[in-house]
């Protein structure tokens, strides 16, 4: 960061784009719950709120799948979480401290599947998991975000132990602990902001997620909040007020998971760019 | 950064002493023809050197086997049958209807790639691409540039402008839909207030086009500003005040000190943002189902299209759309690549 002095005209300009830049990303999400505590008729005046009403979130919450799709993309995510930092953390720990064979392919195999486009897996997963009888079943769609979620994961958490120092695991195995114990009980509790990313990471691609869920997921019980949300506002109808409600509910959890993580986040997305 | 630790672990595994040499001799040589005893001593030697190691990674081979690999062979299969939902395997109550559809080979592909849609979606989702990441790009850097000095109220400033990242992108974009309404949309309002007529936003070709690609620039700038942030608080400052010292004007500065600083970097979020943008669903689909018409299809989305929206459901074209994509992207990674090589760029 740079310390000099600035003339007043570029200090002015300075405020002025950085005031631009905050008023933009916040506007839509902040007009979003502002339309949320409007009543349905006035979902879409200019004005901020008149007659301030909880009725919109009565209505997702009583009167529709709302608390069914929460808890469907809960259990979703959850299960796409735990399992995808798990074994992306161990592929991570023994991409970076063990030579063996197999190693380069699995790592050239991690990078590519990062571009593999859904649309080329979409239909033949949709049929597999059709014979499976897995369609309409959270863990079919836990399996499938695996495949997005684990390679990038991997990848992250291998730069992150890359970072811990050797002599961690070498006075492990001095202690007796073996290859696991000494990954378990010590390179683990080290890596927490690593594993904080990469957890945030598939968190957020799998709350986030609308492609599979909405080809995989059928029936207005079974789908996740991704499908759900699209059932208030799509061709044949909107109802805003609905939408805007749930879409506040959706986006809490989510914003604060993220308000957890961002610290970490930019730190670890940056320590590979900052000499430390 | 990896260090060779392999090799203390696996003294302490098997209580045996290689050396590292030794030990990549025989990973990389291989077997020696005619040795069966060899063979499998050698295969034991192996396993139980590297067993760990194997187990650590089994889960994640396992998926990505299972649910990449396998699936992948498939589409690449079907993209040369004629299948669609008529005669894919199916079960129909206690009936079990076996698959019916044939080998084309590569009919699926030349009927594609002489059809103009084809070509047409391909021109867009370029378009689109190339706008996107360029915008996304030059706004990232330069909010990043404003944010990388000292200024009040830096911190608030960073976290309001990372805002839209942490809320899921269909969220957004539902919100954007809300904002972009022709007849009552805030926008629209705004607009009219100034005395300028509706937009159709979302209704009009061109419009519409503006639209997906405003709402996915905003989606983009968070994780570009960070990534840019992280790239210049690594450039020294002493390069700043030589260059203070030297008379630089800032743009001097600027072009010869920030630029090639934060040029390695660059290229990493360039080349992701690219791929991801190209295969970028909830933004179109959900904003304006590739509509007015299919004008804002792209690639992605059209192959989406027909398999799980057009009725009867081609999965045999779909796939094939889908190889082409992935044929287009490893392409452009390959040339993307070998440019930055040329360039010097180590990874």
């Amino acid at each position: 960061m740079r310390t000099q002095k600035r003339s007043r005209p570029a200090s002015v300009g300075l405020h002025a784009g950085l005031l631009i830049g905050t008023a933009v990303a916040l506007f839509p999400p902040l007009w979003l719950l502002v339309t949320s505590f409007k009543p349905k008729s006035e979902a879409f005046s200019t004005a901020l709120v008149k007659d301030f009403t909880f009725d919109n979130y009565d209505h997702v919450l009583a009167d529709t799948y709302f608390l069914d799709w929460f808890g469907n993309s809960l259990l979703v995510v959850l299960g796409t979480t735990v399992v995808g930092v798990f074994i992306a953390s161990t592929t991570g720990y023994a991409l970076s401290r063990f030579r063996f064979p197999g190693m380069r392919p699995l790592m050239w195999v991690l990078l590519i599947t990062q571009m593999f486009p859904m649309a080329v897996l979409i239909v033949p997963l949709y049929n597999t998991l059709a014979t499976m009888g897995l369609l309409n079943q959270p863990v079919g769609l836990i399996i499938t975000y695996l495949t997005v979620a684990v390679p990038f994961c991997a990848w992250m958490m291998k730069g992150f132990f890359d970072t811990v120092p050797v002599s961690i695991d070498e006075s492990g195995r001095v202690d007796g602990l073996s290859p696991f114990g000494t990954f378990w009980r010590l390179i683990m509790p080290l890596a927490k902001p690593g594993l904080a990313v990469t957890g945030f990471y598939t968190f957020v691609t799998a709350w986030a997620e609308v492609a599979y869920a909405t080809a995989f997921m059928t029936g207005e019980e079974n789908l996740t909040l991704a499908g759900g949300l699209q059932t208030f506002v799509n061709r044949y109808g909107a109802d805003w007020g609905s939408m805007t409600a749930a879409a506040v509910i959706i986006a809490v959890p989510a914003a604060v998971v993220f308000g957890f993580a961002q610290r970490y986040l930019v730190s670890g997305m940056t320590a590979g760019a900052v000499k430390s | 950064m990896a260090v060779d630790t392999g090799r203390s672990a696996e003294t302490a595994a098997d209580g045996e002493h290689h050396s590292g040499r030794g030990r990549r001799g025989t990973a990389k040589n291989g077997n020696p023809p005619g040795r069966r005893r060899a063979l499998t001593g050698q295969l034991g030697r192996q396993l139980s050197r590297h067993w760990y190691a194997w187990a650590m990674i089994t889960p994640v081979v396992l998926v990505i086997g299972l649910i990449i690999g396998y699936p992948l062979g498939r589409g690449v299969f079907l993209s040369l049958t004629d299948a669609d939902e008529s005669n894919v395997a199916r079960t129909i109550g206690v009936n079990e209807i076996p698959a019916t559809y044939d080998f084309v080979g590569l009919e699926n592909y030349t009927e594609i790639l002489s059809d103009s849609v084809f070509w047409d979606r391909l021109g867009w989702t370029a378009l689109w691409t190339v706008g996107c990441v360029s915008v996304t790009f030059l706004l990232g850097l330069s909010l990043a540039n404003m944010l990388n000095r000292q200024v009040k109220g830096r911190s608030f400033y960073r976290i309001a402008m990372i805002v839209p990242w942490g809320i899921p992108a269909f969220v957004s974009v539902f919100a954007w839909k809300m904002l972009f309404n022709e007849k009552y949309g805030i926008l629209n309002e705004v607009l009219d207030g100034g005395g300028i007529d509706a937009v159709p936003w979302l209704s009009d070709p061109t419009w519409a086009k503006v639209a997906v690609i405003a709402v996915n620039v905003w989606l983009g700038v968070p994780f570009m500003i960070v990534a840019m942030l992280g790239a210049l608080q690594a450039i020294p400052d002493e390069l700043y005040e030589a260059a203070d010292m030297d008379g630089a004007s800032p743009w001097q500065r600027f072009t010869n000190i920030t630029l090639p600083g934060v040029r390695a970097v660059s290229s990493t979020v360039i080349l992701l943002s690219t791929i991801w943008t190209f295969n970028m669903f909830p933004v179109i689909y959900l904003l304006t189902q590739g509509g007015p018409g299919d004008n804002t299809e792209i690639l992605v989305t059209y192959a989406y299209r027909l398999s799980f929206v057009n009725s009867p459901r081609d999965f045999a074209t779909s796939a094939a759309w889908g190889v082409l994509i992935l044929v287009l992207l490893s392409l452009f990674t390959l040339i993307y690549r070998r440019a930055l090589r040329k360039q010097g760029e180590v990874w």
